[in-house]
């Protein structure tokens, strides 16, 4: 075993972060002491992430400061980070794939003589490697190797920084159960050295198990911190709900007996999604819930065509659609808003009145030619209901606030009355105000006889803003919730236990 | 015409932090003049270099100069104008000036053997059908449409050695095969009026037409258009076809105008075409742009170029200063990606 490390203190002075109309952290205090494993949990959005990186020098605080050992830090980047030993593991791996193991493990600290590498790279690797026994060959290509195996080249890659803190930023997300085991002994081992670790994670039973200490966050604030022997799931969920804020929600109309089903999915599968088979009557809202991965986002693309199902039945009105494309699902009166506006949603270099006539271009063409006149009055229809400001169709929309792209985003989609509407995150990123705007017009939209699939991670959208739950796992759905009966909590619980069992 | 900035609405946050920051709604302030600079420097650059040149020269401000102006950069805007819509859908042509080549030793061709008025006409089509061969290779094969053109420049520029058996196509003195390019109707070339109508379909097709926006849309951001329904690929191999179809245009007006076909013609001419396509002022990332844009750009190299002859500079300098000004012009639109 290697020495004892020294090991690291942080300390938040006061930070806060905003991204547009959402305050990540506000005011944070907080520090974290040396050789512990101290948690951070929240819901997403909580904060938890921010929080871990800006420690890792990925985000600047908008305010406040960052004190190691108790001085205030300077300037505060990744590199400044790192030679401060401080390394980050992000969420999203940031490996080179197509490079080998030991390069990525030594990239940008590599050994050199004026700028030619020396060869003694394998010696180091093997030096390394001894300490943790990995048991991953140097030379393999990362891209190869299992996501479980990419982590530990991971931490490979913060212990050849001889990092002496380490920041987890959602480990275990893509994990199996075994892995995380293993993952949790290195945790443990690297703790015994004197390392510090920051472990953000959603999964409450593996913080339990390994953390000493832990941070609930919510709505970018401090709920708590206390000894994680202190607490319990429960005592967790219970901290991470409670919000400062209540939303309020629309009346959302019962949906009439009669009724006829809209949409009917049988047996649906793809990449991620399993065995997917729901209906969806006229009127109804039916909430998809599930932790991050568990493939709600994918079974909404399906239905849409936007990936192509492996096997399994759409039917529309009881008719079966055989092979379904953006366009034909758009033509047939399935639509999607999408969860990354930005990415996916909007086309930023054009105004507003380009984007929310975009699918719908062709019904104000004859023979091609656009007539501006019609398409212009159907956008000023949508903006007036949505109450998008500025109410200006010629309006730019990379200008405009997050609250009001999305409600364009809700404009285009509903241009036309749609038949089935796939709602991706729909509030995601924007205040208060839109999201009341928005959620009237989810009523209204089903009020209309539309039939509504709504995606939220706001577990408190998806219990007011729905007739019925589906609780979604690792790709299928492991059961359904009555809105009228449920609770944000029960939902939490029913996720929480089943994320955990699967796995 | 588009955009005007005065009437761009600046939506600073929300209503809640609305108090807190600077008023916004007053007339403008200096964020809205530099992007109005940054929309129009291009024509700005241009009108200061037409009045100097007015000022230097006696002989440059006489209609025959300026058609004769117009007259000879109208191949060149051509393929500039069509290379917009490619450039705006997100891709590059690289191989226009290939297909210049092609369709110019084409024709030749078919002149000599005695189908003049047939060659003229055919001629164009034969850069569509390079032009649909570059969008079927990038949207199938799905090969980046630089590397793509990068290769079929080649490719074109080996099928007009073939054509020409390696040497010159000469059709000196055939007037049937030399009305295209030297023909004039009330003392104007033919060519002139060409140019208008190119400009104008093009300018109709991008702005009125459903397929126009959906270039915009896909070159602004194509999985927002996939998902907005808008089938890519063919958006993408119309923008192709398009450009093939301007480049085979300006090729056979060309030879039609020299009257010797030879597999030389067209050489670097793709890349004077991107450079007065990004001088204009539409975004070498896509989803930006306009056919004007491309036109102005051209008629700014052109009148760098005419003034150069007319004054009589040193042509040393000529080179030089056009890419210093293409430098600058291109370093002016890209402020607006760093905001």
């Amino acid at each position: 075993m290697a020495s004892a490390v020294t090991g690291i203190s942080v300390a938040l002075e006061g930070v806060s972060k905003r991204f547009g109309a959402t305050q990540a952290l506000d005011d944070i205090n907080l520090s974290i002491g040396d050789g512990q494993i101290h948690a951070l949990v929240g819901e997403n959005g909580a904060g938890k992430s921010t929080l871990g990186k800006i420690i890792g020098g990925i985000y600047i605080p908008d305010q406040g400061e960052l004190l190691l050992d108790g001085e205030p830090v300077g300037k505060w980047d990744p590199p400044a980070a790192l030679a401060a030993g401080i390394a980050t593991i992000q969420q999203e791996l940031s490996l080179v794939p197509r490079r080998s193991v030991a390069e990525n493990v030594f990239l940008g600290i590599e050994r050199s003589r004026m700028g030619v590498l020396s060869g003694a790279q394998r010696e180091r690797y093997e030096e390394l490697e001894s300490e943790v026994g990995f048991g991953i060959p140097p030379e393999a290509e990362v891209g190869s190797l299992r996501l479980a195996d990419q982590q530990k080249v991971e931490v490979l890659r913060a212990l050849a920084r001889r990092a002496r803190m380490i920041v987890m930023d959602e480990p275990t997300s893509s994990l199996t159960k075994d892995e995380t085991d293993r993952l949790h002994e290195i945790m443990d081992r690297l703790r015994r050295e004197g390392r510090t670790i920051v472990y953000v994670s959603h999964f409450l039973d593996d913080v339990l198990e390994v953390a000493d200490t832990v941070t609930i966050m919510r709505d970018g604030l401090i709920t708590r911190t206390a000894p994680s022997a202190a607490e319990t799931k429960q005592s967790l969920i219970e901290g991470m709900l409670g919000r400062t804020f209540e939303a309020t929600f629309p009346e959302i109309l019962p949906v009439d007996a009669g009724a006829p089903v809209v949409l009917e999915v049988g047996e649906l599968s793809g990449e991620i999604p399993k065995d997917i088979s729901f209906n969806i009557r006229e009127g109804e809202i039916v909430a998809l819930a599930g932790l991050v991965g568990s493939g709600r986002t994918e079974v909404a693309r399906l239905l849409f065509g936007a990936d192509a199902a492996h096997s399994g039945t759409i039917r529309l009105d009881g008719e079966e659609i055989p092979r379904l494309r953006p366009r034909t699902a758009i033509d047939k009166g399935i639509v999607m808003l999408p969860e990354d506006r930005r990415h996916l949603g909007l086309v930023m270099t054009q105004n507003v009145r380009e984007n929310i006539s975009l699918p719908r271009l062709r019904s104000f063409a004859q023979g091609g030619r656009v007539s501006r006149t019609e398409e212009r009055r159907a956008v000023r229809e949508a903006i007036d209901r949505l109450n998008i400001v500025p109410p200006n169709p010629e309006g730019e929309l990379q200008y405009y606030s997050g609250g009001n792209q999305q409600k364009s985003l809700f404009g285009k989609w509903t241009l036309q009355k749609p038949r089935v509407i796939l709602l991706d995150e729909p509030t995601r990123g924007v205040d208060i105000g839109a999201k009341r705007s928005i959620y009237d017009a989810v009523a209204e939209t089903a009020a209309g006889g539309s039939a509504v699939l709504l995606i939220s991670s706001e577990l408190e959208e998806v219990v007011r803003l729905s007739h019925r739950i589906l609780l979604m796992s690792e790709g299928r759905i492991i059961g359904e919730m009555d809105s009228e009966r449920a609770s944000v909590s029960e939902v939490l619980r029913h996720l929480f236990d089943a994320g955990r069992s699967a796995a | 015409m588009k955009k005007s900035p005065w009437r761009v609405w600046r939506d600073r946050g929300q209503t809640e932090e609305a108090a807190g920051s600077a008023p916004s709604g007053a007339g403008f302030d200096t964020q809205d003049l530099l992007e109005w600079i940054r929309r129009y420097g291009v024509l700005i650059l241009f009108a200061a270099l037409f009045v100097t040149l007015i000022f230097a020269s006696d002989s440059f401000l006489s209609f025959r100069n300026l058609l004769n102006i117009l007259n000879q950069n109208a191949p060149l805007a051509m393929i500039a104008m069509a290379g917009t819509l490619v450039i705006i859908s997100g891709g590059f042509d690289l191989s226009t000036g290939s297909i210049f080549c092609v369709s110019a030793v084409a024709a030749a061709w078919m002149g000599d053997a005695g189908y003049e008025v047939v060659g003229l006409l055919l001629a164009p089509f034969v850069g569509l059908a390079l032009g649909l061969l570059n969008g079927l290779i990038i949207t199938g094969l799905n090969v980046h449409s630089f590397l793509a053109t990068l290769a079929t420049s080649l490719v074109y520029r080996g099928m007009a050695i073939l054509i020409t058996g390696g040497s010159l196509i000469s059709l000196f003195g055939n007037d049937t095969f030399a009305v295209l390019g030297r023909g004039r109707f009330l003392d104007i070339n033919y060519v002139v009026f060409i140019l208008l109508v190119v400009f104008a379909l093009l300018t109709f097709f991008l702005n009125r037409t459903v397929a126009g926006r959906h270039i915009y849309a896909v070159g602004g951001n194509p999985m927002a258009a996939t998902l907005s329904g808008v089938r890519n690929s063919r958006i993408q191999v119309m923008a192709f076809m398009l450009s093939g179809l301007a480049a085979g245009l300006a090729g056979v007006i060309t030879v039609s105008r020299v009257g010797t076909g030879s597999a030389q013609m067209g050489l670097g001419m793709e890349l004077q075409a991107i450079a007065a396509i990004i001088l204009g002022g539409t975004s070498i990332y896509g989803g930006e742009g306009a056919v004007w844009r491309s036109f102005i750009g051209v008629m700014l190299l052109a009148l760098i170029n005419n003034g150069f002859n007319i004054l009589s500079v040193n042509p040393f300098f000529k080179d030089l200063t056009t890419g210093a000004i293409i430098v600058f012009a291109v370093a002016l639109s890209a402020g607006k990606k760093r905001r």
